[in-house]
């Protein structure tokens, strides 16, 4: 008969359009945004840098815990160069407790940032994590979608919300590579001891200079980011 | 050499220009009537065009006396970005090339890699890389197939069933890799990410429900009359012209020409995977709607075969670098089948941390070397799914 | 499927006075590539194509290198004839001497564009065959035959050569440009084509990028202040 395939593909769309109102598997619209899906777990969006919260009540807590030690190999490698990081001049305890330099500087361009996750993969001092946060619209088109490295910190609690097996294996390693540090000092002392020659002092916990990184923050801040940007001197010069 | 401007030239400016004796220059089509001929731009906004691509075609009437494709606007100059950064920051570009299948292009670049530094890869790795490789393949095809259903006027039905079942698989990616389409997951030497036992069970049940799948959209569509009224007989490509104009993947196929490059290559592991090679008779519109058809089924037995397969191990020699990888001088062409035709990666190093020349061999490109040939003679309708049928992605044709 | 060794062999044998040339590839891939002298690469390839036992009627892949000039600075011992006043009795006298003195020559190595082919079989299912053929030098002999009459397939990809790099194919049938717009001029995948600055905002720019936009502004502001100054 002619028109006989179409009405067996006409069968096959009134089977899905009348069981669309009977079972989920045919109706798979989501009405986003009131109905959300909730994210899987190794999803990525933009980079965010961790810190370890040390003392919630001080508001400079992001930068006295944060793990990332301006090594530069983000910025190295991230292809198309969206990541920008000046050294600071002082160092501050990193999240083994060594003495280490900290970014004064830490923009991320997230207009050109693709997500590929290469920064996350090649840093030594699992600093630099994927988040899942994708709902950034601003309005200001040139300045709005860079990030510093204030709106780039989060907590590794929030870390542990966002990605809860791989958090809880960064911690593991990193509390490995703390005993390892602290056997090595141990070990240094002991050997010193033995030796008869003056035990170095353990490390000190370092005066946290927040009162200078708040000042420091805020003049990185107030350099400003007009559409015709040179590269502002300023803090961390 | 006189160059024709493709905007006023007359057919008999056309048909006085030098033409070697020995090219396969396609017939000129004698216009009726008083040889005034109507030139269309089609595109590059449009919605049938895949993309941002345009044909000039010069028309009597309805039939197309000529063709010229018209591409460039999605040109980056990926290989230039290539040269200035490192082997490992080109493996997200690549995911950019051909943005329906990334896995097939990360593949193929990280295949050419390993041929440049004779790189193993590890048993594991394989059997990922053809895992998601076959559901990349049948994603593909299925929306390739939901495309050119819709520029026959269906209005998107099938193409939404397509991308029904296209979600299923992109979330298998995303629980896997961490992004649905730039997965950024192949490595010199095997892949980014282990799949856990729990991923391997959702990909069983995907699999699972991808025949259920691939019957309902046989059943709506194969023999419904309109299709084989509109696609048995347009756009035939004999198989000598195929091959000599460098066509490969399934419009080659179905042409009938038995070349299938996973069979002649048998890169990876594919030799182990017992699957046919669907040929076509025609080579017509029709013809390749039912290759990539039967090509889907095919990938569902290997995807059942690999998955029953695959062994634990590990997925990455841990010798392989990741940061500071400098292959040793030399050159390399590495090839895949990918969906669209063969993706292939010429490499030269020269011992420095970015590669001296990165070439993308497109097969999108290289397939639309006969479009002008499929295309003449025939109604301005038939175009449409003449070059919805050639399955093109503007990011590989342009690169 | 044959040797390099066994493929020159035979296409010295079928097209006498081709100057063929083995490019041996020291990669682990052992693709080694037949360099044709462009006298005789169309006789060469269309043999290619037509012989029974290598069958190579498709081509996969063409594209373009570019080499360009090498500078090599070479001490040079140079023997200079001076004249120098000689102290000595009575008036000054001038003595020719000769001295040898360093310097430093620079001596200009002419680059070349190349054009690559990877040929498969599909009736015979071997490959890649790889042939390679060099222009004369980079900036006015920059022709190159054009293998499209040979393998249609060559069609395409010769004009993005000619339009990324500039080497004309000549016997072509439609040599113009395919990625670039026809008015466009230079040739972008040249390792000396330099971009056009564009830079209206580049927060997080590197090495040469930032070197580029610092001069970019500077050179606005200047033109700026030129301007408010009338």
């Amino acid at each position: 008969m002619l028109g006989e395939g179409m009405l067996k593909g006409m069968a096959e769309t009134a089977k899905n359009f009348v069981g669309s109102f009977f079972s989920a598997k045919r109706l798979t619209t989501v009405q986003y945004p009131e109905e959300r899906i909730a994210p899987f777990e190794a999803a990525r969006v933009f980079p965010f840098l961790v810190y370890d919260a040390k003392n919630p009540a001080d508001p400079a807590d992001w930068l006295v815990g944060m793990r990332c030690v301006a090594c530069q190999i983000c910025e190295k490698e991230c292809p198309p160069k969206c990541i920008f990081i000046e050294k600071s001049k002082d160092k501050k305890p990193d999240a083994l407790g060594k003495q280490q330099f900290y970014p004064a500087r830490f923009d991320i361009d997230i207009s050109v940032c693709m997500s590929c996750q290469i920064c996350v993969e090649v840093c030594p001092f699992e600093a630099i994590k994927m988040d899942t946060e994708f709902e950034l619209s601003t309005d200001d088109r040139f300045g709005g979608l860079l990030l510093d490295r204030e709106q780039l910190a989060k907590s590794n609690e929030y870390y542990h919300q966002i990605h809860a097996t791989e958090a809880a294996a960064v911690d593991d390693h990193l509390a490995e590579g703390k005993v390892k540090a602290e056997a090595k000092t141990t070990a240094v002392a002991i050997a010193g001891a033995i030796r008869g020659a003056e035990v170095p002092p353990p490390a000190k916990p370092a005066e946290t200079p927040a009162a200078d990184a708040a000042s420091e923050a805020s003049a990185a801040r107030t350099a400003p980011v007009t559409k015709t940007a040179k590269r502002p001197t300023g803090a961390g010069n | 050499m006189t160059e024709f401007n493709s905007h006023s030239a007359t057919v008999a400016e056309m048909q006085e220009s030098p033409r070697s004796e020995h090219w396969n220059r396609p017939a000129h089509i004698e216009p009726s009537g008083d040889g005034e001929l109507l030139e269309v731009a089609m595109g590059p906004h449009h919605p049938s065009t895949h993309g941002v691509f345009r044909m000039d075609v010069a028309l009597d009437g309805e039939r197309v006396i000529r063709l010229r494709p018209v591409f460039g606007y999605l040109h980056r100059n990926h290989e230039k970005i290539a040269e200035g950064v490192s082997y490992l920051a080109s493996m997200p570009y690549t995911d950019r090339l051909d943005y329906i299948c990334p896995i097939t292009n990360n593949w193929a670049y990280a295949l050419a890699v390993e041929k440049l530094t004779g790189q193993a890869v590890p048993e594991r790795a394989e059997y990922l890389r053809v895992i998601l490789g076959e559901l990349t393949r049948f994603q593909n095809h299925a929306s390739s197939i939901g495309f050119l259903i819709q520029e026959m006027g269906a209005s998107g039905t099938p193409l939404m069933y397509a991308f029904r079942e296209r979600e299923k698989i992109l979330d298998l990616f995303e629980k896997l890799t961490g992004a649905r389409m730039m997965v950024n997951y192949m490595r010199f030497g095997g892949c980014r990410v282990d799949a856990s036992p729990a991923w391997m069970n959702v990909a069983r049940k995907t699999v699972a429900g991808l025949t259920e799948f691939a019957d309902e959209f046989e059943r709506l569509l194969t023999s419904n009359e309109i299709l084989m009224a509109r696609t048995q007989g347009v756009g035939i490509l004999k198989p000598e012209l195929a091959v000599n104009a460098g066509v490969t993947g399934p419009m080659l196929r179905a042409s009938g020409v038995n070349y299938d490059i996973r069979k002649v290559d048998n890169y990876g592991i594919y030799d182990r995977f017992d699957f046919r090679v669907p040929l076509g008779d025609h080579g017509d519109v029709y013809d390749r709607f039912m290759i990539r058809t039967l090509e889907m089924r095919e990938s569902i037995k290997i995807l059942q075969q690999a998955l029953k397969d695959i062994p634990d191990g590990p997925i990455m020699d841990p010798k392989a670098k990741i940061r500071g990888f400098r292959p040793k001088p030399g050159e390399a062409y590495g090839r895949i089948e990918a969906p669209k035709g063969e993706l292939g990666f010429y490499l030269i190093s020269d011992g420095g941390p970015s590669p001296y020349r990165y070439r993308i061999r497109p097969p999108s490109l290289i397939n639309l070397t006969i479009l002008e040939d499929m295309c003449l003679g025939q109604n301005v309708a038939d175009v449409v799914l003449i070059f919805g049928s050639v399955d093109i992605v503007l990011g590989e044709v342009d690169r | 499927m044959k040797t390099v060794e066994e493929i020159k062999a035979a296409i010295e044998a079928a097209v006498p006075g081709a100057g063929v040339e083995i490019v041996s590839n020291p990669s682990p891939s052992a693709q080694h590539s037949l360099r044709l002298a462009p006298g005789q690469a169309f006789a060469v390839a269309k043999f290619l194509r037509d012989d029974a036992d290598l069958a190579l009627d498709f081509l996969s892949n063409a594209t373009g290198i570019d080499w360009p000039d090498k500078e090599f600075g070479e001490k040079v011992q140079v023997t200079h004839r001076i004249s120098k006043p000689v102290d000595g009795p009575g008036r000054k006298k001038t003595q020719i001497v000769e001295e040898v003195v360093e310097e430093t020559r620079i001596r200009v190595e002419p680059g070349w564009l190349e054009a690559v082919y990877h040929l498969y079989s599909v009736a015979k299912r071997h490959g890649p065959v790889v042939l390679r053929m060099r222009t004369i030098n980079r900036t006015d002999q920059v022709e190159l035959p054009s293998l499209t009459p040979i393998w249609r397939s060559a069609e395409f990809q010769e004009r993005e050569i000619f339009d990324l790099y500039g080497i004309v194919f000549t016997g072509h049938p439609d040599l113009r440009r395919l990625l670039m717009w026809d008015e466009f001029k230079d040739h972008p995948m040249r390792r000396d084509y330099r971009e056009p600055d564009d830079f209206e905002y580049e927060p997080t720019a590197h090495d040469d990028v930032l070197n580029r936009t610092l001069e970019h502004h500077a050179a606005i502001a200047g033109q700026e202040e030129a301007g408010a100054g009338e």
